[in-house]
C-alpha cells in the first residue's frame, strides 16, 4: 500500500452491535475509510484490518460473544487474523475474540455485579502492537470505559505467560472497575497484530463527545503500519 | 366455545365479568348502546383495555384541552406533530426534526422493578420510532421511598438496573434525569423515562391506516401471555394487596373470558421485555422508513393489538379487517381475547401498499425479525363512516370483533370529576419555615451546607447514572450531572438539542398551579444554562386516584399552570402522559407533574457545562487573565423563600407554606441572556439554581471543575437566605476577565439583576464564604459523593 490509497478499515457489525457507527466514525476521523461488513456475509470485502465494535451481539445471550464467533463473517476474520490481518476488538469485539480464542482468557460479570460506565484512566502497557505504536510506552491515557461483563479473567498460567511476552496491551490505573485479574484492560496476541480491549478508545476521539482525544491512536497506530507495509 | 359476533346477537342476557374488567355499570351499558346488542367477550376486552384509564384519558381530557388551545404563538414555526400522536414533532432548522415524549411506567416498576423499568424504557423508545425517527437518547426521572427504607433498596437498584440493561443494550445513551426520594413514593415510585428522536421534517410517519387495499403487517416479538391487563390493572387502579401479590386481577377476568370459567391462569401483568429483540426492530423499522415501504405505523405498548389496529384503524379511513389466525403466537393456545390485550414488548404493527409488501418482509428477513401480514384497509359505506367506523377482527373463520373503531380508540367515555380544593391546604400553606430554627453561626452554616449536600436528594448521584452508557452513538455532548443533557444530530454543522426534566412534588403539593410552573421554569432554565434555546414541551403528570376530588383539584391546578406557564414561555406542550392512581396505602403521592423541556442550539461546541473552570491559557486573550480566576456572578433576586425548600425537609422534615415565588417573564430574560452569552462564548460555566439553593450550585460546580472558589457576602445579607433559599429564575456563572464587562452589559440591556459574588480560585482547593464558612473540596466531595454508595453498596 502506498501513502496515496486511503487504508480501508474494515467494521463489523452484528446483529445488536452499538458502537458500529461510533469506530467508523474513529476510523473516518483518524484519516481512513471505513467499510461496513455485514455478519452474516462471510466476506471482508478486501479490507485492509477489522475492527468488531463494542455493543450486545445476539443480545449476548447464553454467553458475551458466544454466538457471534459463529457467524458467517468470523470465519475470514479468523482466518486472516492468523494470517497477520490487524484486528481490533472493542468491549463486546474483545469478548468474540476470546469466544473465537485468538485471544486466551475470558470475560465475566463485573466484580460489582453492575453494568460501569466511566471515564477510566489506562497505561499503554505494550506500545509495539498494531493498534498501539502511536503511543509512548507507559503513556497515561483516558478513554470511556463501560460494560456489565468486562471483568478479564484468566488460569495463572496464562496470566504470567501474558505478563512475560509483554502481552499485556492495556492496564487499568486509579482503581480497577470491574475485578480484572492483574488490572488487565486489553491483551494481544503473540504477533501483537490481533488486540482486543474491554475500554473503548473509538469515544476518545474529540473533546466535544467524549473525555479526551487519547482514543485515537489505535486507529492511527494500524494506519501507520499499513501505510509502512 | 368462542364468542362470535352471531352468538352474542343471540344471547343477550349472558352475563359478562365486565367489573372484574374494570368497566364500570355505566361503561358496559354505553358499549351494548354503541353495538345494539352485547359485546363479545373479545370486543369487551377491547373495549375494557382501551377505556381504561391509561388508555382513554377519561379523567383528564377535559383538563388536557387547555394544553392544545392555549398555544403559544411560536407553536406555529416549530410544531410539526403535537398532542394526539404517538409523539410531538419539532423542527429545529436545517431540515431535521425532533421527536420527544415522556411516559411513566410506575406501577409495573413496583410490581417487577427490574422489567418494569425495562419496558418503559422499550416502550417510550417505540413510541418515538413510531414517528419515523432514530432514538437517540434517553433519559429517567426517579421517584422513590426514603432513601433509607428497606423497600427501597428492593426497588431502587433494581429499576436502575433495568433501565441499564435495556437502554444500554438498545445502544442509547441515557443523558439525563431526576433521582428524588419522599415518604409518599414508598408504595408507588414514580419510573418515568423520556426518549428523544431525530428524523428528517419530511419524513414523519403517522398511526394511520388509509388506502382501501393497502395491508397491515405485524412485525416483532411473538405474541405471549405476558403482560395481559397491565394498562387497566396496573396503570388504572390504585394498588391493594391482591394486585401487589399477584397482579392478576384483570387477566383472570380476561381469561374467564376465554375459557368459559374454567381455568384461571396467574401470570404477572408486568411485561418481560427482550432489548435485542427492540434493537434489531429499531434498525429494521430505519431500514423500512429509509426504503419509503411504510404509510403508517403504530407501536404495540399498552393494549397490545386492541390499541394498534382500533387506533390506526380509527385515525386512518376507519375500515380495518384482522386476521388473528395470522398472529405469530409464543403459544398455540391462547384464545382470541389474550390475543388482543397481550402487551408483549418488541412489537410493531404497519400499513404498507400491497406493491412493497414483498420488500417490507425482505427487509424484516435481513434483521432476522418476523412478519406477517394480518390484515388490510377495507372500504367503508357512508352508513359505516358515521358510525365512526368498521373494523371486523376474525379467529379461525369466525368474526368475533365488528365494531366501529372511533368508538373504541377515540371516543371512549370522558368524566367530568369533581374538584374540591382539600380543606388542609389553608393550613398548610399558613405552615411557614420562619417558625424553624436558622442557622446562624459559621459552625451552623457548615454543618446545614455539609448535612444538606450529603442528604439524598442533594448529594452526588453517580452510583445510578454510571450503570447507564451515556457515550453510545458518539453524539453525546453533554450528560448527567450537567443541567441539561445535549446531543449532537448533524455531524458535519454541529446542530444540536438539549432535554432536561424537571418536577418538585413538595412545590407541588403546596400550590399545584405555581408548582406546575415552577417546575417547567426549573426544565427551561436548565436547557438554556447549557446555551441551547429552550423550544418545546412535553409532560409526564403522575398523581393520586381521580376519584379523590383533592387529588382531581391538584391535577386541574396542575395543568392549568403547566399551559399558562407555557403560554408565557412560548414553548409548546407537544404531548406527554398522565399516571393517576400512584398512592402509597390511603395517600396519594406529592403530586408530581415532570416536565422535559428541548431546547436547540446550532452549534454543540458553543455549549457550557456547570463545573467552574481552572484557568486554560490555551483560552487566553491577555495576559491579564492568568493572574485572576473567572469572575463568578449571580444572576437574579435572592428573596427569603424556603416554603417547600430542601432545607426545610432534608433538616427538619418540614412541608410548609408558600413555594419560590414564579416570575416567567423573568425566566425568559434569564434564558435569553444565557443563550445570548453562549452564542458569544461568554460563558466559562452556567449552573442553574434550584434545589438547595446558591450553596449546592456553588458546591456542584466547584466539584465539577475540581476548583475552588472564594465567595463574598453582598453587604446586608443573611448568610442562610442567601446561601439556601431556593428562589427561582435564578443562575450562577463564571466569567472570565476578559469577557466580564460583555456579559454585564447583555445582562443590563434585559435589566437582568446580577451580583458580582467572587471568584473561581483553582489555587484554594475549597469553598469559602467570607465571614460564613470555608470548606474543603475533599471534604465537600466526601459527604457529597458518599452517600448513595453507603445506601446501595
Amino acid at each position: 500500500m502506498t501513502a496515496a490509497t486511503r487504508a480501508r478499515i474494515g467494521v463489523v457489525t452484528f446483529p445488536g452491535s452499538l458502537d458500529d457507527r461510533d469506530a467508523a466514525r474513529a476510523v473516518r476521523l483518524a484519516g481512513a475509510e471505513p467499510v461496513p461488513l455485514w455478519h452474516a456475509d462471510a466476506d471482508l470485502r478486501g479490507v485492509d484490518a477489522v475492527i468488531l465494535p463494542g455493543g450486545f451481539s445476539y443480545g449476548d445471550y447464553l454467553r458475551c460473544g458466544a454466538i457471534a464467533r459463529f457467524a458467517p463473517v468470523m470465519e475470514p476474520v479468523i482466518a486472516s487474523a492468523r494470517r497477520g490481518l490487524p484486528v481490533l476488538g472493542i468491549c463486546n469485539g474483545f469478548q468474540i475474540l476470546c469466544e473465537s480464542h485468538l485471544l486466551p482468557g475470558a470475560l465475566i460479570r463485573n466484580a460489582r455485579r453492575r453494568f460501569v460506565c466511566r471515564d477510566q484512566r489506562l497505561r499503554v502497557e505494550n506500545a509495539g502492537t498494531a493498534w498501539t505504536s502511536a503511543y509512548q510506552p507507559g503513556a497515561e491515557i483516558v478513554v470511556p470505559l463501560k460494560n456489565g461483563e468486562g471483568s478479564y479473567v484468566a488460569d495463572q498460567h496464562t496470566l504470567d505467560a501474558l505478563e512475560g511476552e509483554g502481552r499485556v496491551v492495556v492496564r487499568y490505573l486509579g482503581g480497577n472497575p470491574n475485578g480484572s485479574y492483574r488490572d488487565i484492560a486489553g491483551i494481544c496476541d503473540p504477533a501483537g497484530t490481533v488486540v482486543g480491549l474491554m475500554p473503548h478508545p473509538e469515544h476518545a476521539v474529540d473533546p466535544l463527545t467524549g473525555p479526551s482525544e487519547d482514543g485515537l491512536g489505535f486507529v492511527t497506530s494500524v494506519l501507520a503500519r499499513l501505510v509502512a507495509a | 366455545m368462542v364468542d362470535t359476533v352471531e352468538t352474542a346477537a343471540g344471547t343477550p342476557d349472558e352475563p359478562q365479568p365486565y367489573a372484574e374488567l374494570g368497566l364500570k355499570d355505566d361503561e358496559y351499558a354505553r358499549i351494548r348502546a354503541i353495538l345494539g346488542r352485547r359485546p363479545t367477550s373479545a370486543e369487551l376486552t377491547m373495549y375494557s383495555v382501551m377505556w381504561s384509564e391509561h388508555c382513554s384519558y377519561k379523567s383528564s381530557k377535559v383538563h388536557l384541552r387547555q394544553l392544545a388551545e392555549k398555544v403559544p404563538a411560536e407553536a406555529g414555526e416549530i410544531l410539526l406533530a403535537g398532542i394526539g400522536e404517538n409523539a410531538g414533532v419539532v423542527d429545529i432548522g436545517q431540515g431535521w426534526a425532533i421527536t420527544f415524549k415522556i411516559e411513566s411506567h410506575n406501577h409495573p416498576s413496583y410490581v417487577e422493578p427490574y422489567q418494569g423499568a425495562a419496558t418503559g424504557v422499550g416502550g417510550i423508545v417505540r413510541d418515538i420510532m413510531s414517528m419515523g425517527a432514530r432514538p437517540v437518547a434517553v433519559l429517567d426521572p426517579l421517584r422513590f421511598g426514603p432513601a433509607d427504607a428497606p423497600d427501597t433498596r428492593r426497588v431502587l437498584p433494581g429499576v436502575v438496573a433495568g433501565i441499564g440493561g435495556y437502554g444500554n443494550c438498545l445502544g442509547l445513551p441515557n443523558i439525563g434525569g431526576e433521582l428524588v426520594f419522599d415518604p409518599s413514593y414508598a408504595g408507588n415510585p414514580l419510573v418515568n423515562a423520556l426518549c428523544v428522536g431525530v428524523l428528517r421534517k419530511d419524513r414523519i410517519t403517522l398511526a394511520h391506516a388509509s388506502g382501501v387495499g393497502n395491508k397491515i403487517i405485524l412485525f416483532g416479538a411473538k405474541t405471549g401471555r405476558d403482560g395481559i391487563g397491565g394498562v387497566s390493572v396496573l396503570a388504572s387502579a390504585t394498588f391493594d394487596d391482591d394486585t401487589v401479590l399477584a397482579g392478576d386481577t384483570v387477566l383472570a377476568g380476561v381469561s374467564v373470558l376465554a375459557d368459559g370459567g374454567k381455568r384461571k391462569q396467574k401470570r404477572p401483568s408486568v411485561q418481560v421485555g427482550d432489548p435485542f429483540a427492540e434493537k434489531v426492530l429499531i434498525e429494521c423499522c430505519l431500514e423500512l422508513f429509509d426504503a419509503g415501504l411504510v404509510v403508517g405505523i403504530q407501536d404495540l405498548g399498552g393494549a397490545g393489538l386492541s390499541c394498534a389496529t382500533s387506533e390506526l384503524a380509527s385515525a386512518g379511513a376507519g375500515g380495518m379487517t384482522v386476521d388473528l389466525d395470522q398472529v405469530h403466537l409464543r403459544e398455540a393456545s391462547m384464545a382470541p381475547e389474550e390475543i388482543l390485550a397481550s402487551e408483549s414488548q418488541e412489537r410493531m404493527c404497519a400499513v404498507v401498499a400491497p406493491e412493497r409488501v414483498a420488500d417490507f418482509l425482505a427487509a424484516c428477513a435481513r434483521w432476522d425479525v418476523t412478519a406477517r401480514v394480518i390484515g388490510e384497509v377495507t372500504a367503508l359505506s357512508p352508513e359505516e363512516a358515521r358510525r365512526g367506523g368498521r373494523l371486523v377482527i376474525t379467529w379461525r373463520g369466525e368474526t368475533i370483533v365488528d365494531v366501529p373503531p372511533r368508538t373504541v380508540a377515540h371516543e371512549g367515555p370522558v368524566y367530568d370529576r369533581p374538584v374540591q380544593r382539600p380543606s388542609t391546604q389553608d393550613a398548610l400553606a399558613a405552615d411557614d419555615p420562619a417558625r424553624l430554627p436558622r442557622p446562624s453561626t459559621p459552625e451552623e452554616l457548615r454543618e446545614t451546607l455539609l448535612r444538606l449536600v450529603a442528604s439524598p436528594n442533594l448529594c452526588d448521584k453517580s452510583w445510578v447514572t454510571e450503570q447507564y452508557d451515556r457515550y453510545v452513538q458518539g453524539n453525546t455532548v453533554l450528560a448527567q450531572p450537567e443541567d441539561a443533557g445535549m446531543v449532537r444530530v448533524e455531524e458535519s454543522t454541529g446542530l444540536g438539542v438539549a432535554v432536561a426534566t424537571d418536577g418538585n412534588g413538595r412545590y407541588c403539593r403546596l400550590d399545584p398551579y405555581a408548582g406546575a410552573q415552577l417546575a417547567l421554569a426549573e426544565a427551561y432554565r436548565n436547557v438554556a444554562a447549557t446555551g441551547a434555546r429552550p423550544l418545546a414541551v412535553t409532560n409526564c403528570l403522575n398523581f393520586g386516584s381521580p376519584e379523590d376530588p383533592g387529588v382531581m383539584w391538584q391535577f386541574a391546578e396542575a395543568v392549568r399552570g403547566l399551559a399558562d406557564g407555557c403560554l408565557v414561555l412560548g414553548t409548546p406542550v407537544t404531548g406527554g402522559n398522565v399516571s393517576f392512581y400512584n398512592s402509597t396505602g390511603e395517600t396519594a403521592i406529592l403530586p408530581t407533574p415532570v416536565v422535559g423541556v428541548l431546547g436547540v442550539l446550532d452549534d454543540v461546541a458553543r455549549r457550557v457545562r456547570h463545573g467552574f473552570q481552572a484557568y486554560d491559557d490555551t483560552d487566553s486573550d491577555t495576559d491579564s487573565d492568568t493572574d485572576s480566576g473567572a469572575a463568578i456572578i449571580l444572576l437574579g433576586e435572592t428573596r427569603d423563600e424556603l416554603g417547600g425548600s430542601e432545607w426545610a425537609w432534608a433538616l427538619h422534615g418540614h412541608l410548609g407554606g408558600r413555594p419560590p415565588a414564579v416570575d416567567l417573564a423573568r425566566e425568559r430574560l434569564l434564558a435569553e441572556v444565557l443563550v445570548d452569552a453562549a452564542r458569544e462564548r461568554l460563558l466559562a460555566s452556567a449552573h442553574d439554581l434550584s434545589d438547595g439553593g446558591l450553596a449546592q450550585a456553588l458546591v456542584e460546580s466547584c466539584l465539577a471543575g475540581r476548583v475552588g472558589a472564594r465567595i463574598g457576602l453582598p453587604a446586608g445579607a443573611d448568610p442562610f437566605v442567601w446561601l439556601f433559599s431556593e428562589s427561582a429564575g435564578r443562575a450562577v456563572v463564571s466569567i472570565r476577565a476578559g469577557d466580564e464587562q460583555r456579559f454585564i452589559d447583555l445582562c443590563a440591556e434585559r435589566a437582568l439583576p446580577w451580583a458580582r459574588i467572587g471568584t473561581v480560585d483553582p489555587g484554594l482547593g475549597a469553598l469559602v464564604v467570607d465571614g460564613a464558612l470555608a470548606i474543603s473540596l475533599t471534604e465537600l466531595r466526601t459527604a457529597w459523593a458518599g452517600t448513595l454508595p453507603a445506601l446501595f453498596e
